[in-house]
C-alpha cells in the first residue's frame, strides 16, 4: 500500500511538473499574471509530492517490505536502521529519487527566496526547472521505478552493498547531489536570461548566491567522497581519477569557473555571454555525470545495474536538454553586447585567465574520461587512460591557478599600476619563499624540489588571502572593527582561497613524503616504514551484526615509543558472501598512520598494507574550508539587498499624482 | 605599452597558454593510453616484453599458488587460451578463482605476464551463487558469460596494487 502511494505521488508529480513547465511560459508570452504565478504553487506541490514519495520509499525500507523489488535488492533484515535509511539511495532507482527530491527542493527554494525578483524571471526559472523535472520523472517512471513490486516475494533481501555500509556514505551522496542538481538553478537562470534578453548586473547578483550554494555542496560532496574512498576502499588512496570521480569533478571545475566569471559580470558587466555559456555547461556536465554513472556505461563502485533502455533514455534526454540550450544560446547570445573594456592586468583580466585554465583542465579530464568510452562504442578496441595521464595534465594546468589566486588578490578591478601590484606582492611572496624552503624541513625533516614548488604555491595562496583581509581591515583604526566591517563575500572568498592553499599544501606533502609498504607478517612480527615500526600483535574473529570479521591488532611505534594501536578488520558480509576491508587509521593534523589487512595465509601469517600519509587531513580540511567560504559568500548582505532593490516599486510610477 | 599593444599581448598570452595546454594534454594522452587484451588477443599478436598493457580474463580454478612473501602466481584464461601471471602484492577483496579480473602490467621474456596492479571485477548484478554455478562449464569457467568479453569487464572497484 505504501509503495503504491509513493508510486502514485510520483505520477502526480509528473503532471504537476509538466504544468509548472508550461503555464509560466504561457503566462509570460500572453502577459497572463495568473498563469505566470502558477510556477510557484507548482513548485510547492511538486516538492510535497516528491517528498511524499521519498518518505514512502524510506518506510518500505524501514519495514523491510521485500515485495518491493528495489528494497529486496538493497536491504536485509539484519541491516541496521541507519543503513536502511541510507540504502534508499544505495542503488539506481533510489538515487534517482534522491536526485528528483533535490531538484524539487531546489525549485521550491527558488520559489521561496526569489519572491522579490521580477515575476517573469522567477516564472521562467521555475518553468525551466519544471521541464527538467518532467524529464527525470519520466525517466524514473518508465525505466526505473523504485516502487515496482516483485512476485514471488523473496524471504530475504540481498543486502546493501557492503561498500556503502559506512558512515561516510550517509552524507556523501546527498551533498554531491545537492551540488549536481544545484547547477540546474544557474542553468535555469541562464535560460531565463536568454529568453528574456535581460542579462545585467542585477541578473548576476540574483544568480550568484544560487551558484555559490551549488558549488559549495559539490565541493563538500567531493571532499566527503574522497574521505570515504580513503578509509573504505582499503588501499590508502584519496583520489583515483576514476570516471565516476571525474564525473563529479568536471562540473566542479566548470562551476568554479562560473562563480568567478559571474563575479566579473556582476562587478564589471563583462564576459556576459561567456558566463551564460558556463552556466549551461556546468549543468550539462552534471547531466553527463549522471549519464555516465547511471546508464551502466561505467562499471564502478557506484554503477549498479546495466540496462540499455536507461542509457538510451538518458542519452536522449541529455541531447534534448543540452542541444536545445546550446541552440538557444547560439540564437540569442548576440544580444549580450559587452560595452566595457577588459584590461589584462586587472582583476577581471586575471579572472579570465583563471577561467581559461579551469575550462582547459575540465576539457582535459573530459577527454580522458570519454575517449576510452568512445573508442569502445565504435568497436575500435578497448583502451584505458590511467592516472598518469590525469596527473601529467592536471598538475601543470592547475598550478597557475594557485599563482593567480594570489596575484588577483593584489590587483584591483578595472586597471592597475604594475608598481602598486609589485609593492603589495612583496610581503606574501617573501613569506611563501621562506615557507617553501623551511616548512618541508620543519614538518618532514627533508625537502625536495617538488615539495618546494608545491609549498611555495600553497603558502602564497594562503598569505595573499590573509593579506587581503588585513588590508581591508586596516582602513579602520581598530583592527577588530575593521575585520567586522569586511563584507561576508570577501571573507568567504579569502577563506575559500586559503582553503585551496591548505589543500595544495596537503596534496604536495602527502604525495612527496608519503610511504607505503605491503608486507607479510606473522603475529608478533614487525615491519618498519620510514621512522615508524608496525607490529602485528594478533588477529582474531569477531562477529558483527550482519558480517563476521577478522580483527587485527597492530601496534605502531616510533623511537621505541608506542604511538597507536590500530584494529583493521576484514569482514565477510553474510548475505552475499562479500569480503570487505575496513582500514584502521590513527591521525593527527599532520600525519596519518594507516593499516589494512590483506589476506590470511595457511600458516597464520597475514598480508598487511602499511601506510604513512603525512598531512592527509589538510587535503580534506582544504575542501571543508572552501565549503565554509562558499557558505559565507552566499550569505552576503548585498544579495538580499539586490533582491530588495528589485522589489522596490519604481518611485516615479508609484508617486501620488 | 599602448593599450592596443597591451591587449594584443594579453591575447597572445592566452593563445599561447591554450596551445601549451593542448599540446601537453595530447602528448600525455598518447603516452598513457593502454590497450586492453584478452589472453586470446595476446596469443594472436604477442606483445614485446616490457610494453605495458591491461589483460582481462578469468582466474583459472585451481591455478592460484602462493610463493615467497607476497608473490602469487595464477593463470588467466578466456575460453580459448591461458596466460601465466605473476604478481607481488595484496590481491583485492573481490579476487577469487573463477572470477573475472583485469591486470595491468607487461610480459617478461619467458611469456609470463608480470602484473603491477590487479583489479577484480565488481559483481554489479549481485548474481546469486546458484545462478553463477549454472552458467559454469565443467572446466570451471563461466564461458557463456565470458565470451565475448563483456563491456562490464572494465572494473574500477576492487583494487590491489603492487607497491615495491
Amino acid at each position: 500500500m505504501i509503495a503504491e502511494l509513493g508510486h502514485f505521488a510520483l505520477i502526480l508529480a509528473l503532471g504537476v511538473s509538466a504544468l509548472q513547465a508550461l503555464l509560466p511560459l504561457y503566462g509570460w508570452r500572453r502577459g497572463d499574471a495568473r498563469a505566470l504565478a502558477a510556477g510557484r504553487s507548482g513548485a510547492l506541490t511538486q516538492f510535497a509530492l516528491v517528498a511524499l514519495a521519498y518518505v514512502c520509499l524510506s518506510l518500505c525500507f524501514v519495514n523491510g517490505d521485500f515485495s518491493v523489488a528495489y528494497v529486496a535488492a538493497n536491504s536485509h533484515t539484519d541491516l541496521p536502521l541507519m543503513y536502511r535509511l541510507t540504502a534508499v539511495w544505495g542503488g539506481h532507482e533510489g538515487s534517482l529519487l534522491l536526485w528528483m527530491l533535490m531538484l524539487s527542493g531546489w525549485t521550491f527554494a527558488v520559489s521561496l527566496f526569489n519572491r522579490n525578483l521580477p515575476d517573469y524571471i522567477t516564472a521562467l526559472v521555475l518553468a525551466v526547472l519544471g521541464a527538467i523535472g518532467v524529464g527525470f520523472l519520466l525517466f524514473m517512471l518508465t525505466t526505473s521505478n523504485p516502487f515496482d513490486r516483485h512476485f514471488p516475494v523473496p524471504l530475504e533481501g540481498r543486502d546493501l552493498n557492503p561498500l556503502l555500509q559506512d558512515p561516510g556514505m550517509i552524507i556523501h551522496p546527498p551533498m554531491l547531489y545537492m551540488g549536481y542538481v544545484g547547477f540546474s538553478v544557474a542553468f535555469a537562470f541562464a535560460i531565463a536570461a536568454l529568453l528574456s534578453g535581460k542579462l545585467d548586473t542585477a541578473w548576476a547578483r540574483w544568480t550568484r548566491p544560487w551558484t555559490t550554494a551549488a558549488w559549495m555542496f559539490l565541493t563538500l560532496g567531493i571532499t566527503l567522497g574522497s574521505w570515504w574512498a580513503y578509509h573504505e576502499l582499503g588501499w590508502g588512496g584519496w583520489w583515483f581519477w576514476d570516471p565516476v570521480e571525474n564525473a563529479s569533478f568536471m562540473p566542479w571545475l566548470v562551476g568554479t569557473a562560473l562563480i568567478h566569471s559571474l563575479a566579473v559580470t556582476e562587478k564589471r558587466g563583462l564576459l556576459k555571454s561567456w558566463t551564460v555559456l558556463l552556466a549551461l555547461l556546468a549543468f550539462a556536465l552534471s547531466l553527463l555525470g549522471t549519464f555516465l554513472v547511471r546508464s551502466g556505461v561505467l562499471v564502478s563502485v557506484h554503477a549498479f545495474a546495466t540496462d540499455p533502455a536507461r542509457g538510451v533514455f538518458i542519452l536522449a534526454f541529455l541531447t534534448v536538454v543540452i542541444g536545445s540550450a546550446l541552440g538557444l544560446y547560439a540564437w540569442r547570445a548576440r544580444i549580450f553586447v559587452t560595452t566595457g573594456e577588459l584590461q589584462f592586468l586587472s582583476r577581471e583580466g586575471l579572472l579570465l585567465f583563471n577561467n581559461v585554465f579551469l575550462v582547459s583542465a575540465a576539457a582535459a579530464v573530459l577527454l580522458g574520461t570519454l575517449y576510452p568510452l568512445a573508442i569502445e562504442a565504435l568497436n575500435l578496441g578497448k583502451l584505458s587512460v590511467g592516472p598518469p595521464y590525469f596527473n601529467a595534465v592536471f598538475v601543470p594546468l592547475t598550478a597557475p591557478l594557485a599563482v593567480l589566486i594570489g596575484l588577483a588578490a593584489c590587483v584591483p578591478w578595472k586597471n592597475s599600476r604594475g608598481r602598486d601590484v609589485l609593492r603589495l606582492m612583496r610581503g606574501p611572496a617573501a613569506f611563501a619563499v621562506v615557507c617553501a624552503i623551511g616548512l618541508p624541513f620543519l614538518l618532514q625533516g627533508r625537502n625536495t624540489l617538488v615539495a618546494v614548488a608545491g609549498t611555495l604555491l600553497a603558502t602564497w595562496a594562503m598569505a595573499t588571502a590573509g593579506q587581503e583581509l588585513l588590508r581591508r581591515a586596516r582602513s579602520h583604526r581598530v583592527l577588530a572593527q575593521g575585520l567586522a566591517s569586511i563584507p561576508r563575500g570577501v571573507w568567504g572568498m579569502s577563506l575559500a582561497h586559503f582553503g585551496i592553499g591548505v589543500f595544495v599544501l596537503g596534496v604536495t606533502h602527502v604525495s612527496t613524503f608519503g610511504a607505503e609498504r605491503d608486507v607479510r607478517l606473522a603475529p608478533g612480527q614487525e615491519a618498519a616504514l620510514g621512522a615508524y615500526t608496525y607490529r602485528l600483535i594478533e588477529v582474531r574473529g569477531l562477529p558483527g551484526p550482519n558480517y563476521d570479521a577478522d580483527v587485527g591488532t597492530i601496534e605502531v611505534s616510533k623511537d621505541g615509543q608506542r604511538l597507536a594501536v590500530l584494529q583493521p578488520e576484514k569482514r565477510l558480509y553474510r548475505a552475499q558472501r562479500n569480503v570487505m576491508t575496513e582500514a584502521a587509521v590513527d591521525h593527527t593534523l599532520l600525519r596519518d598512520l594507516y593499516v589494512a589487512l590483506g589476506e590470511p595465509f595457511n600458516n597464520g601469517d597475514w598480508s598487511v598494507r602499511l601506510y604513512y600519509r603525512p598531512t592527509m587531513r589538510l587535503v580534506w580540511l582544504g575542501g571543508v574550508l572552501a565549503f565554509l567560504g562558499g557558505l559565507l559568500a552566499m550569505s552576503d548582505r548585498r544579495y538580499r539587498l539586490a533582491q530588495a532593490a528589485a522589489r522596490a516599486p519604481d518611485p516615479s510610477a508609484s508617486a501620488p499624482a | 605599452m599602448t593599450r592596443r599593444q597591451q591587449r594584443m599581448f594579453g591575447v597572445a598570452l592566452l593563445a599561447l597558454g591554450i596551445g601549451v595546454a593542448a599540446a601537453l594534454t595530447l602528448t600525455a594522452f598518447r603516452k598513457n593510453l593502454m590497450a586492453f587484451y584478452t589472453p586470446t588477443d595476446l596469443v594472436a599478436a604477442p606483445m614485446k616484453p616490457g610494453a605495458s598493457l591491461r589483460l582481462g580474463g578469468l582466474v583459472e580454478r585451481g591455478s592460484l599458488q602462493r610463493g615467497e612473501g607476497l608473490v602469487v602466481r595464477f593463470t588467466m584464461a578466456d575460453c580459448e587460451h591461458k596466460v601465466a601471471v605473476r604478481y607481488e602484492g595484496i590481491l583485492p577483496d573481490l579476487f577469487r578463482e573463477g572470477q573475472g579480473i583485469v591486470a595491468t602490467g607487461a610480459m617478461d621474456g619467458d611469456g609470463v605476464f608480470v602484473a603491477s596492479e590487479v583489479l577484480a571485477k565488481h559483481d554489479e548484478n549481485y548474481m546469486p551463487p546458484q545462478v553463477a554455478k549454472s552458467l559454469q562449464t565443467p572446466q570451471g569457467h563461466a564461458c557463456g558469460q565470458f565470451r565475448p568479453l563483456t563491456p562490464a569487464l572494465s572494473p574500477r572497484a576492487g583494487r590491489g596494487r603492487n607497491i615495491s
